[in-house]
């Protein structure tokens, strides 16, 4: 399946300690055309972010500055020793520069309670192993919905930068470098904002 | 019988008396012209992950006092990489296994220790075999 896109196919980041797991993603996401890097461990993908584990929520300007090539959604698996993938969301979820990534969760077993807590702490998707070629079409909708936040962010900014009057909600609500609740749940921000004409993405 | 024919009967085999389940066929799904050895790539290293984790098991049951979390983490991962390949028995037995760390039996350990291993090893001389044929197939003349 050759990607016929006219622009730069999206950028998925994959963590996963299990080698034979770590070749199955890789080819499940470029079939669907997506540009694929893969890490065996959470460090080497804060690493590849561009944060070091010990101080994720101060690097942020430093971040940006390194990334040469964005990340557009990280898929990763719960259960890997050390960082385990709840530990890597969590510090990706802290991080300024990088809680708008979307970010999916993978793992083989099937446990309500690992679940609701990952999707609370900001999970955007579950995945269970072992992953189908089914599942890849999940991803763009959650890579497209963030995008779409942060170009009616950077709006927002750059209206207020310019005038005095404003009809959007405070600030506060949008900025990212502002303390939001580390439980804050993806959808959550959607409903603050004002409902502008822009066209939806599901 | 051709090579082809040959490695269709064996695939056919080795779904037929569970040793696969349809997770392979996800993965013959993603072999394509643009990824050729994908899947003899992705089983290569099960088979290697598989060795590998066996043998760590064997070592940390071999001890006077076993620690049965670390080896319910190596059976986890075992039951993992077969879940991702379609390797339907291995897959079962690691579920087995990992009740036996739950009670703590070494002795259950130690015996479905010998039952992983005979149906990791059956696997893998059967895998074995289909990347033989594949390559026949693709007009490689078989090794050895």
């Amino acid at each position: 399946m050759a990607a016929v896109a006219s622009e730069t196919p999206f950028h998925v980041l994959a963590v996963d300690d299990s080698l034979p797991d770590r070749k199955l993603i890789e080819r499940l996401l470029k079939t669907s055309s997506f540009q694929v890097t893969t890490v065996d461990s959470g460090s080497k993908a804060l690493q590849f972010l561009g944060i070091h584990d010990d101080d994720a929520s101060t690097v942020s300007v430093h971040a940006h500055q390194l990334q040469d090539v964005a990340v557009n959604l990280i898929i990763t698996d719960y259960c890997m020793p050390g960082m385990t993938g709840y530990d890597l969301l969590k510090k990706i979820k802290e991080s300024s520069s990088l809680r708008d990534i979307p970010v999916v969760i993978m793992s083989s077993e099937n446990i309500p309670s690992r679940i609701n807590r990952c999707l609370e702490e900001g999970a955007d998707e579950f995945f269970l192993k072992p992953v189908r070629l089914s599942d890849m079409s999940k991803l763009k909708p959650h890579i497209l919905k963030s995008r779409c936040r942060e170009h009616y962010e950077q709006e927002q900014q750059h209206q207020q930068s310019d005038s005095n009057s404003n009809d959007c909600s405070s600030p506060t609500n949008k900025s990212s470098s502002s303390d939001s609740s580390r439980k804050r749940k993806a959808e959550d921000n959607e409903e603050i904002l004002p409902q502008k004409n822009r066209p939806r993405h599901s | 019988m051709s090579a082809a024919n040959q490695l269709a009967a064996l695939i056919a085999n080795m779904f037929a008396t569970g040793l696969l389940d349809d997770q392979f066929q996800q993965l013959q799904m993603l072999q394509d012209p643009s990824a050729p050895n994908f899947v003899s790539e992705v089983v290569t290293l099960f088979c290697h992950d598989g060795e590998r984790i066996i043998g760590e098991l064997a070592k940390l049951l071999d001890k006077p006092t076993v620690d049965f979390d670390r080896v319910d983490a190596f059976v986890h991962q075992l039951k993992g990489s077969s879940a991702s390949v379609g390797a339907l028995k291995v897959k079962n037995t690691c579920i087995q296994f990992r009740e036996f760390c739950q009670q703590k039996s070494k002795d259950g350990c130690l015996k479905t220790l010998e039952t992983v291993r005979i149906n990791f090893y059956e696997l893998r001389g059967k895998f074995q075999t289909m990347l033989q044929l594949e390559r026949q197939v693709n007009g490689f003349p078989p090794n050895n």
